[in-house]
């Protein structure tokens, strides 16, 4: 169960202890961590749950699908390298601090 | 203090409690819902759930504990039985309660087929609530014959599962074909090719006459004297608005609750949001059965609710999961007089572009992120493509939305 923070466009920090078989999406809805909308709760239809993960954990995000990708060129907040949709992570013991930063706007 | 009731805890219900809160407002919230469990979502019990791949608590909308931290009194299992808008009070089947703000977010009921030509019978299903789809699990077992009765989304994302289980399916759909309701003749040609290719058996422009069992359903016999030997129907043919509760209270109904721009239905201190109110969009008086305009049109009572004076503007989308095909649509097709349709090189990748005259009204796209992206963002921004452009699978979609967003103007 990694702790993860989740760091909010205002800058206000939210620290989450996350299950295994969870998503990140559902791990910060969970915590009541702000910013996520994820209408969609999960189906990868909606791209309101973008955000952005430090790349040192890349390792454990693991891919981006093709439908993801086609996702994230057309988030409200601009896609970097370090987006993803939080709905298509799974939390891994290896994320154990990492942060992941929600978007200004979805 | 002031306190908000909130009857139907679902989708709409729930978002109205939990904006409330994340709003600042500091008064009671109680949550009011007759199923027995806390808030959950209704897309998977067609999909995941109904295949076994997920489990009831992994569809709760928020955990439970969630409402307990935030102080919204969720009260599971609890019937409201008139309310009472003079007194601003409700009664309910643990009693009456008083309110400042009511919100009705009572969802839709589904329709069913008539108990005189078998609707009552044993295996004779409904798929709306979580209690539906725990009734179906033990009879949908790999090797049965299933009856779909009705060509929508939910009657073809119960077909698609059924078939993935192992089930032999067999849809009917009255009308002359499937989805006749909801989308265009090209929509109902792919998934209609889709079902064939996995081994549905679709009969369209065909009902069921009557069902027949002692006991559970044996036989169903079909308009086009087919008698089909059957072991269970699953029965998706629409639902309707859930009004018993503000008809009785003398609010105006138009296709349910009506409401205004701000979610006011016309009584004072009364609010409808989600499936069971119809509102004002550009200059018509719509309903809309979906998750995401459930969540926003809740999100906007809440705020007016603390005093924000927000008009509510639809920017509907839906979604369907079918075998590998995921369907995404931006707008509403109503009242298209032309389809174009955008042919991706990729095997099942398609995109069906409605316009009505020069105006892009909605877009169904088939595995087709791209361009469901760029289309909800044109619709929302009341852009309209050339169709010619669209249409060509070499056009760059993010390059055209680029070129006409600089001279576009917001429609909302």
């Amino acid at each position: 169960m990694p702790k993860i923070t989740f760091v909010c466009a205002d800058g206000a920090t939210r620290e989450v202890i996350a299950d295994l078989d969870q998503s990140i999406m559902e791990a910060a809805l969970a915590a009541g961590v702000p910013g996520i909308v994820a209408e969609c709760n999960g189906a990868a239809a909606c791209a309101t749950c973008h955000c952005y993960f430090e790349s040192a954990y890349a390792a454990h995000t693991g891919e981006i699908g093709e439908h993801e990708s086609e996702m994230l060129d057309f988030t409200a907040s601009e896609r970097t390298a370090e987006s993803r949709l939080s709905c298509q992570v799974r939390v891994a013991a290896g994320m154990e601090g990492m942060t992941v930063r929600v978007p200004p706007t979805q | 203090m002031t306190r908000v009731v909130i009857v139907g805890a679902g989708q709409a219900g729930s978002s109205a409690a939990l904006k409330l809160r994340a709003l600042g407002f500091s008064g009671d919230i109680i949550l009011i819902g007759d199923e027995p469990i806390a808030p959950y979502q209704r897309p998977p019990l067609s999909k995941a759930y109904l295949l076994g791949k997920t489990t009831a608590e992994a569809l709760l909308i928020r955990p439970v504990s969630l409402y307990r931290d935030q102080s919204i009194d969720l009260r599971p299992g609890c019937r409201v039985d008139r309310i009472l808008p003079h007194a601003r009070r409700i009664e309910t089947s643990t009693g009456s309660l008083d309110y400042d703000h009511l919100v009705l977010a009572t969802g839709a009921r589904p329709l069913q087929l008539d108990a005189s030509i078998g609707g009552a019978l044993g295996n004779v299903f409904l798929l709306r609530s979580l209690e539906d789809v725990d009734r179906i699990r033990p009879a949908f077992v790999a090797g049965r014959r299933l009856l779909v009765v009705g060509g929508g989304y939910v009657g073809l994302e119960v077909a698609a599962v059924a078939a993935q289980a192992g089930l032999q399916v067999t849809l009917v759909e009255m009308a002359d074909r499937i989805l006749k309701r909801v989308a265009c003749a090209e929509t109902a040609a792919y998934f209609r090719a889709l079902h064939a290719r996995q081994g549905v058996r679709i009969l369209e422009g065909t009902a069921v006459q009557r069902l027949e069992g002692s006991g559970p359903i044996t036989w169903a016999h079909l308009s086009d004297r087919e008698d089909l030997a059957t072991d269970l129907v699953v029965v998706g043919i629409g639902v309707k608005p859930d009004i018993s509760l503000a008809s009785g209270t003398g609010l105006d109904i138009d296709n349910g609750i009506k409401v205004d721009q701000f979610g006011r239905t016309s009584v004072e201190g009364i609010w409808g949001v989600g499936d069971c109110a119809s509102f004002p969009h550009y200059g018509e008086r719509i309903r809309l059965e979906s998750v995401p305009h459930a969540i926003e049109q809740a999100e906007t009572v809440a705020a007016n609710i603390c005093g924000a004076q927000k008009v509510y503007v639809a920017k509907p989308w839906f979604w369907s999961d079918q075998f590998h095909v995921k369907l995404q649509i931006a707008g509403l097709n109503t009242r298209y007089d032309r389809v174009v349709v955008r042919q991706d090189s990729r095997p099942d990748v398609a995109s069906h572009w409605y316009f009505g005259g020069e105006r892009l009204l909605a877009v169904d796209a088939m595995n087709d992120a791209r361009s469901y992206m760029v289309a909800k963002r044109m619709i929302e921004a009341g852009i309209s493509p050339d169709p010619e452009a669209v249409r060509d699978p070499t056009t760059d979609l993010g390059s055209l939305l680029k070129s006409l967003a600089v001279v576009a103007v917001p429609n909302y």
